[in-house]
């Protein structure tokens, strides 16, 4: 297949399909190579998966060997996000940053050893971490019910509202952003669906769940989750909470599970989720599992069933087959780059994301090793046939 | 419509005021000289709006509950109603 | 409160709830009633009457009431507000959860019943303009629920403007409590309005007679329209506007009034499809899309209290099973018309708002942080206008108004239907 030549006249160097938090923030990272870019998203930026998502900045730690990519990914991009938090009050301000910190609740003696250990591994790594015992704890969280027997804290995890940012970084990027539907593209040409033809030296897909289409199967699938919001109650809580019950579930591979965790946002609504039903890409409320996942929350926070409840929806994560996003350059579409399947982490390892797949598009040195995160991983194993 | 109308005592921010027993909190408030029950997020004072439970403009604190509608809630004697002036 | 097992809902089972005690609702009760049908019937208020009945039923009506009332195959849920609803997947039943708001710390109620009736009403449409917000500016419905709930009106100085029959029925119940009524002030021009009066039914120009006796002495001003209101934390002064004039009017109270819109959220919920005007659609027999669900009154379509009350009588003969009679219904849909007609509105009240105007009263959206962006949904992520508690109720109708946003975008499917105690959605 001989190359087609390259256009003259382009719209862009780099063409960006998906304006959520991934493409916003690669859309970013690439004007800052100095290089231009245009966003094609049909909906509103950040409307997606991210609009969807907690918003929660958090590291990950390293306890288990096999986690260490995901931490070391982390804990880059969250080094990242500080620098932008930090670069302008302004940013801060628009981002809705808070430093509220994580709080992870053990409830039992397991959980606690486990805390324990989580907390040992954060200091020597130089990270801020301490281990709260119950007085300690309910100090802090006033509203945790009284029979918890400590929590890990890391102060330095925070919050961030992610439809704000992506906008901020697209206009930072002074991304021409294409109201509209990517229906086709060859790497040089992208064809949208008002019929309209952008041309660009290269095309980089973050469009989430939707870049399975040009995929083989079962490459990405979805996780549907579940968030519920309440109004304004300022003062109740001042850290995220995330239990660590979910060592308990992480067997639990086919079933729908709920897992306590909460947000406080600014204003004092209180985001309460979650859920994980996987392979449902459906945005239907399932009230059975919204019951159980605010029970669960009723069960960590018993004063919660009081609070006015405003709103409750649901989210589809993308995730991918191994866990790990895919980071790289398409594995059959010429001078297309893979950005995609986050699932949970995809609002934390947004900049490092950005930050490494500019690097191996432009063919720069990569800060971290991007082998984890290869797209052509899921076909080593076995010859694939690329959709026609 | 001149006949006397059962009243009960209602406390508003601490203070106790005798009101109609038909009265709803929205009234109640009125009547102990609140112009606006709450302030708007870029603190404007507002009070009750629409007055048929649609435009959450009349949320008070009752009896230890937040965000409770003012116009749809009846005075019940002894009710603590607190406003966020 | 910190007990963790779960509590369990009260239940109740009937054949037929029917959720709205307006006249939709009254008038399709009593024949379900003695045909023998156990219904459950929900209204969020104490008492019976919707909006346009606030001052009190007809006496006809008022009898019919009461002798519901005391029916044994009815049970009463009054000060209940339905918080979600589903059709159940095995019998088409359907299910509905109420909770009541005086008291929060009650266990939720489900109602479950093999037929619907959804007679859930109207609610005002209001139209924003600089200083709309002030304290002391009402719905005029709204004024009209205030003043029967015990707003000390005596001596106040009131402005009723906006559009449409129902100010007068407002200005009436302000009069009776002592209000003193400064001005009626109907945007629709003095031709309009001859013309809707030239087109009145002999009935309908009886009524609006007597409504006019008993308003005697009020200045009523066609052709005006409320431009702005100022005063220092409450509203102290407004500016009218004909158009051709502007002048100030010192007042305490002003109630807005610029006609009706559906309620139906409920309906949508459920599955029900809508109108292009948002309204629940329904056929002849008033059945909606869903088996089992019907629909009557203002949600199905505005149109005054005859309509509905045709359509509450035929929505009880469809449920019976039996071909009710349409003759009435024509009618009274013949007048909604002629009142939609002569009453719309005209396009100086759409752009009353400048761009520091308020839109999204419970986020403080401006008009002009909205204009930055290019749908609501955009909107509402970017700025969160109809993220608040109304949740798009009051905002949601101005941008489709001022905007041209589609309605359908605002009317998010929502759980819970209205803000609610958590752990009611935590029970079984």
């Amino acid at each position: 297949m001989a190359a087609s030549p390259l256009p003259t006249r382009r719209h862009a160097d780099v063409i960006v399909i998906g304006g959520g938090i991934i493409g916003a923030a690669c859309a970013r990272e690439y004007a800052r190579q100095g290089l231009s870019v245009a966003v094609v998203e049909p909906g509103p930026i950040g409307g997606g998966a991210t609009a969807a998502s907690m918003g929660h900045l958090l590291t990950v730690d390293a306890l288990d060997p096999a986690d260490q990519t995901e931490s070391d990914f982390s804990r880059r991009s969250l080094q990242l996000w500080q620098d932008w938090l930090q670069a302008q009050e302004a940013h801060r301000e628009l981002a809705e940053y808070s430093r509220c910190g994580t709080l992870w609740l053990a409830a039992d003696a397991e959980e606690l050893a486990l805390a324990e250990r989580k907390c040992a591994w954060f200091r020597s790594q130089g990270l801020a971490a301490e281990m709260l015992h119950p007085e300690a704890l309910f100090d802090a969280e006033p509203l945790l019910r009284r029979d918890l027997l400590g929590a890990l804290r890391v102060p330095d995890d925070g919050r961030v509202y992610p439809p704000r940012v992506a906008a901020r970084w697209l206009q930072e990027a002074q991304a021409k952003v294409f109201r509209a539907r990517a229906v086709g593209f060859d790497g040089a040409s992208v064809r949208l669906d008002d019929g309209r033809e952008l041309w660009g030296a290269m095309t980089v897909i973050c469009t989430g769940l939707s870049a399975q289409q040009h995929l083989p199967a079962g490459w990405l699938l979805p996780k549907k989750g579940h968030l519920a919001i309440t109004q304004r109650h300022p003062g109740r809580v001042q850290h995220q909470l995330v239990e660590l019950g979910y060592l308990k579930r992480a067997h639990l591979v086919d079933q729908d599970t709920v897992s306590f965790n909460l947000q406080p946002r600014p204003g004092g609504q209180l985001l309460i989720g979650s859920s994980r039903q996987i392979g449902r890409e459906d945005r239907e409320l399932d009230p059975a599992l919204l019951k159980q996942m605010l029970r669960q929350a009723l069960h960590y926070m018993p004063g919660l069933g009081e609070l006015s409840l405003l709103r409750c929806w649901t989210g589809v994560r993308p995730a991918s087959r191994d866990g790990q996003p895919l980071i790289g350059a398409h594995p059959f579409l010429r001078r297309c780059w893979l950005a995609t399947g986050h699932e949970g982490l995809g609002i934390t390892t947004a900049l490092a994301t950005a930050e490494l797949l500019v690097q191996l598009s432009l063919g720069q040195p990569c800060s971290l090793d991007p082998h984890p995160f290869r797209p052509e991983r899921f076909s080593e194993s076995h010859h694939v046939v690329a959709p026609a | 419509m001149s006949s006397p109308q059962p009243e009960l005592q209602v406390f508003i921010n601490g203070r106790a005021l005798q009101v109609p027993a038909h009265c709803n909190v929205a009234a109640a408030l009125q009547r102990a000289g609140l112009s606006h029950s709450r302030r708007s997020e870029t603190g404007q004072p507002r009070a009750a709006f629409c007055g048929m439970g649609q435009c959450q403009e009349c949320r008070v604190r009752i009896d230890d509950h937040d965000h409770r509608l003012a116009c749809m809630t009846l005075v019940v004697d002894g009710m603590q109603i607190e406003t966020q002036t | 409160m910190s007990s963790t097992a779960p509590r369990e809902a009260q239940r109740l089972q009937a054949d037929v709830l029917i959720i709205g005690a307006g006249p939709a609702g009254i008038a399709a009760l009593l024949p379900l009633l003695e045909a023998g049908r156990r219904v459950i019937w929900v209204e969020q208020s104490a008492q019976a009457g919707g909006q346009i009945w606030r001052a009190g039923l007809p006496a006809h009506w008022r009898a019919q009431v009461d002798a519901a009332l005391k029916h044994a195959l009815l049970q009463r849920c009054f000060g209940h507000a339905v918080i979600d609803a589903h059709i159940e997947a095995t019998d088409q039943a359907v299910s509905l959860r109420l909770y009541q708001p005086a008291h929060p710390n009650r266990v939720s109620v489900q109602v479950q019943a093999p037929q619907l009736l959804l007679a859930t009403g109207g609610r005002e449409r209001f139209l924003p303009f600089p200083g709309w917000t002030l304290p002391g500016i009402t719905g005029a419905g709204g004024l009209q629920a205030l003043v029967k709930q015990g707003w000390p009106i005596a001596g106040q100085r009131v402005v009723l403007a906006g559009s449409g029959p129902l100010l007068l029925a407002a200005a009436a119940t302000v009069r009776q409590a002592g209000g003193q009524i400064l001005l009626i002030a109907e945007q629709a021009s003095r031709a309009s309005l001859l013309r809707f009066a030239a087109g009145l039914p002999a009935a309908k120009a009886a009524q609006a007679a007597g409504l006019a006796w008993r308003l005697r002495g009020i200045p009523y001003r066609s052709g005006t329209w409320v431009q702005s209101a100022s005063g220092d934390g409450r509203l102290q002064s407004i500016q009218l506007s004909t158009g051709r004039a502007t002048w100030a009017l010192d007042c305490d109270v002003l109630g807005l009034g610029f006609g009706l819109l559906p309620n139906t959220e409920l309906a949508q919920m459920l599955g029900c499809q809508l109108t292009n005007d948002g309204a629940i659609a329904i056929d002849a027999s008033m059945a909606t899309n869903l088996p089992g669900v019907y629909a009557a009154g203002e949600c199905a379509g505005m149109g005054g209290v005859d309509k509905s009350v045709a359509e509450g009588t035929l929505a009880a003969q469809s449920m019976l099973g039996r071909a009710g009679a349409g003759r009435p219904r024509q009618g009274a849909l013949k007048f909604a018309d002629h009142l939609q007609r002569h009453f719309s509105l005209r396009p100086e009240v759409l752009k009353l708002a400048d761009t520091s105007t308020t839109v999204c009263r419970c986020e403080d959206v401006s008009l002009g942080q909205l204009k930055a962006h290019s749908d609501w949904r955009e909107a509402k992520l970017q700025t969160r206008c109809g993220m608040g508690a109304c949740q798009g109720r009051i905002c949601g109708p101005i941008c489709e108004s001022l905007l041209g946003w589609p309605a359908q975008q605002s009317r998010g499917l929502r759980t819970p239907l209205q803000a609610a105690p958590l752990h009611l959605l935590a029970e079984d």
